[in-house]
């Protein structure tokens, strides 16, 4: 286990470090100068010189991309180029908006997920099964910010109960209002999630279901459900957990077009007005900070379903 | 959206419109001076520093509310004076001298002097000043303060503008720091707290020398997302949205009596904007051609429904030298072949026309291709981004028409300037520009100006597609609130929910 956890932890250094010099090339070539946003109409090129010195975009490219990582490792993620305020701070304070929003959906969307897919495995024989089935089909079809426009127009526009977006200004503070203004965008995204998520687990459930083992503790007299429960969950799990490190890393994104639809000072609409105003840093920042999250999520996924599946801690034991 | 990345590419044309909205609190107060009112944009301030590149949010939340100048543009368009008691022009009209009122104080306590407004005034001419105006300000030779109450500016040549320049300067306490995230100005409101990405709160300052503010403070609310923005006035989680960008969104609130939908007269412009130095476009017949082949008014009804003016030169309605020239270059699509013909491209020619990615350009660029192959000119539409159009377009001048929304007020002068990025070149009019900032009264100014603009729209320098409309909603509780926007002002005291 020790060899594995190095190993895997030496993976997650290598692939942090390679997103960080894709993040920094891809956004490098983009058409347009940002030193152009920086400046008003009737900018002399001297001006335009000035102010590629001032970004450091004048420096060549491995220049900038070494400068930048250094930052990064001593945790100073720059400053905007539009507001000249530090992008640090500006992830952190938007944090308390995304991080309850992302894990709340997970949750939820765990919570619909896994009873519906084993239902719709376990019951594939009567109307309902296929018809929970057909319904998760559907569901991930719809993309996340038209059912988010769908809700708020029956709960905020029609019945008038909870908000149609926004975030309290006393964010935490007021957790009464906090929590109802993170009502509609948490079901927007866990509904959206556990539609593929049922879908993972129908199939895993089937998979278990048709297992000789599963047919072996029938035969030794336990009742299916008594099977399942004991023996067939367990291995059922195993697929699921590694879909579910990476459904983590789709509810984030979902977070992002949601958090826009719902007026939510979270990463998404930071990112999506630092992407409109080519501002860098903003973009590095907040994309380095999600690319991160999901690679960790990935390596803790990777080390739960070692710890659920003992097949897997050691290979070649069976 | 359209105006938020005009600014994006740092237009500094760009004055810009205000995007507003309002909403209710939960109990209406008896009092309406106790009232707060919500106010819902999509222009969030960068930082809060309108010489450091605020953007037009940031004049939208403090300008005239937080922070105030020698003098003021008034919604309707008319410069006042409001930290300026009084002002002497000397004969030649190069030295002003300004009585700055008494018992100003800052809201930080300190009083007002001569000797804030000349650092405020240097903070904007200053090397590092991302301010818009700072060229305007070119003229200034020389500023003293020979007392407390006094400033004496030396200008190197006439500039009429002068006074109207001023009203966009902030008077910002000397002493203040941080100016980025705090704010220490004269205005009826101090600032609050800024939530960024979300709301920025203002509340009324008592010590202010003027009238108070009839409501005891305003929240902005900051949306990403027009529906979003929509859908909080809807559900009174704000008062007032004063720049609606979609008709379709309007239906909503026209039938239905809790919100009015004021039309105001904005100050943008779309324009397809020529490069006039390169073939073909360097004759001014074929410019006149391309004019007369577009039915503006078809265009601005498939876009804007009932709403927006067509407009036949830069000028908008609130400059003081408007006059309408729409019959210039008027919708005649034979007249067209005729100066096609004239030009010697009988049967037409083809160019490309680089077209800014956001709304409304692509719908407006398809509706010209469609236009101009009626008279046998052939559009290829290269769509680009508002970045790409800065380098390209702006910096480059590697283009041979585009199209681009224009914001700000007063801005025909720019067609003074042959440098500018629409190269168009004509000696007259750049001296009639010259002598109309030079001259002695307003009036000669304003003659100078009709007759430049009417030489401009002749010459078919740009084709002005047409006036976007201003479209503030709000709640019919609401009253006192401005309507046109200009300069990107929204001037909060005034406004009064029962």
């Amino acid at each position: 286990m020790l060899s594995y956890l190095l190993r895997r932890t030496a993976i997650l250094i290598g692939s942090l470090v390679l997103a960080a010099v894709a993040l920094f090339v891809l956004l490098r070539l983009l058409p347009g100068d940002p030193a152009n946003a920086l400046l008003p109409v009737g900018a002399t090129p001297e001006q335009i010189e000035a102010a590629r010195r001032e970004l450091g975009t004048d420096a060549s490219l491995p220049a900038q991309f070494l400068n930048w990582l250094h930052d990064v490792v001593t945790l100073d993620l720059g400053k905007s180029l539009i507001s000249t305020l530090p992008v640090g701070p500006e992830i952190t304070a938007r944090l308390p908006v995304t991080v309850p929003l992302t894990l709340a959906a997970f949750v939820l969307a765990v919570l619909i997920a896994v009873p519906v897919g084993v239902l719709a495995a376990a019951r594939a024989g009567r109307w309902y099964g296929p018809v929970l089935n057909a319904v998760a089909q559907l569901g991930i079809a719809v993309p996340a910010f038209w059912v988010g426009l769908l809700l708020i127009t029956a709960f905020a526009l029609r019945l008038r109960i909870l908000p149609a977006g926004g975030f309290p200004p006393d964010g935490w503070a007021d957790p009464g209002t906090a929590i109802e203004s993170l009502v509609l965008p948490v079901v927007t995204v866990a509904l959206v999630m556990s539609a593929s998520l049922i879908r993972y687990v129908r199939s895993a459930t089937l998979g278990v279901l048709g297992a000789d083992y599963l047919r072996t503790a029938r035969a030794l007299g336990s009742s299916p459900a008594q099977a399942f429960w004991r023996h067939g969950l367990r291995n059922a799990a195993v697929p699921v957990i590694a879909v579910l490190a990476m459904e983590l890393a789709t509810t984030f994104l979902g977070a992002v077009v949601v958090e826009s639809v719902f007026a939510l000072p979270g990463l998404g609409s930071l990112l999506v007005r630092g992407i409109s105003q080519h501002d860098y840093p903003v973009v590095q920042g907040v994309m380095l900070v999600s690319t991160a999250t999901v690679l960790v999520v990935g390596f803790l996924g990777d080390l739960a379903q070692r710890l659920v599946d003992p097949r897997l801690r050691h290979p070649g034991a069976s | 959206m359209l105006r938020t990345l005009a600014a994006v590419t740092a237009l500094g044309l760009a004055g810009a419109l205000a995007a507003c909205g309002g909403g209710d609190d939960d109990a209406t107060p008896k009092d309406s001076a106790a009232a707060v009112i919500q106010v819902g944009s999509v222009y969030e301030p960068q930082n809060l520093d309108n010489t450091a590149g605020g953007g037009q949010g940031v004049t939208e939340a403090l300008n005239g509310n937080v922070y105030e100048g020698l003098f003021k543009l008034t919604d309707t368009g008319t410069v006042e004076p409001l930290l300026a008691k009084e002002q002497k022009v000397s004969d030649d009209g190069l030295t002003y001298t300004f009585t700055l009122r008494d018992g100003v104080k800052f809201h930080s306590g300190k009083a007002l002097t001569s000797a804030d407004v000349k650092a405020s005034i240097e903070r904007v001419t200053a090397e590092n000043s991302k301010s818009a105006r700072k060229s305007n300000l070119a003229v200034i030779k020389t500023i003293t303060t020979p007392d407390d109450a006094t400033v004496v500016v030396q200008l190197s040549a006439r500039s009429i503008s002068f006074v109207y320049n001023l009203s966009y300067i902030w008077v910002v306490n000397a002493a203040a720091k941080d100016l980025t995230t705090t704010a220490d100005g004269t205005g009826p409101y101090k600032l609050g707290e800024w939530k960024r990405g979300s709301t920025l709160s203002l509340t009324r300052f008592d010590g202010y020398w003027g009238t108070p503010a009839k409501n005891a403070g305003v929240v902005f609310h900051y949306f990403t997302d027009a529906t979003a923005l929509n859908n909080a006035l809807l559900t009174n989680a704000v008062d007032v949205v004063t720049g609606e960008q979609s008709p379709d969104a309007l239906a909503q609130f026209t039938s239905n009596t809790a919100y009015k939908v004021n039309n105001g007269k904005g100050t943008t412009k779309l324009l397809l904007a020529f490069n006039d130095k390169v073939a073909p476009f360097d004759k001014p017949a074929v410019r006149q051609a391309i004019s007369a082949a577009i039915d503006d008014k078809k265009l601005l009804t498939s876009i804007w429904g009932d709403y927006g003016t067509p407009i036949g030169s830069m000028v908008p309605p609130t400059d003081p030298w408007y006059e309408d020239l729409t019959s210039v270059n008027a919708y005649d699509p034979a007249v067209a072949k005729q100066k096609l013909a004239e030009a010697g491209l009988p049967n037409g020619f083809s160019f490309t026309l680089d077209t800014p990615s956001y709304d409304p350009h692509p719908t407006a660029a398809t509706f010209i291709k469609s236009e101009l192959a009626k008279v046998g000119v052939t559009v290829n539409i290269n769509t680009i981004t508002a970045d790409e159009w800065y380098t390209k377009v702006y910096q480059k001048r590697d283009f041979q028409a585009t199209m681009q929304e224009h914001v700000n007020d007063r801005d025909v002068v720019w067609y003074g300037d042959p440098d500018f990025y629409w190269g168009y070149s004509n000696p007259q009019v750049t001296a009639w520009i010259k002598q109309a900032e030079e001259a002695k009264t307003t009036d000669e100014q304003t003659a100078l100006l009709k007759q430049a603009n009417k030489q401009i729209a002749q010459d078919a320098a740009s084709d002005w597609l047409y006036l976007y409309p201003q479209i503030v909603v709000a709640s019919s509780k609401l009253s006192g609130y401005p309507v046109n926007g200009l300069n990107a002002q929204f001037f909060a005291y005034d406004i009064v929910k029962n």
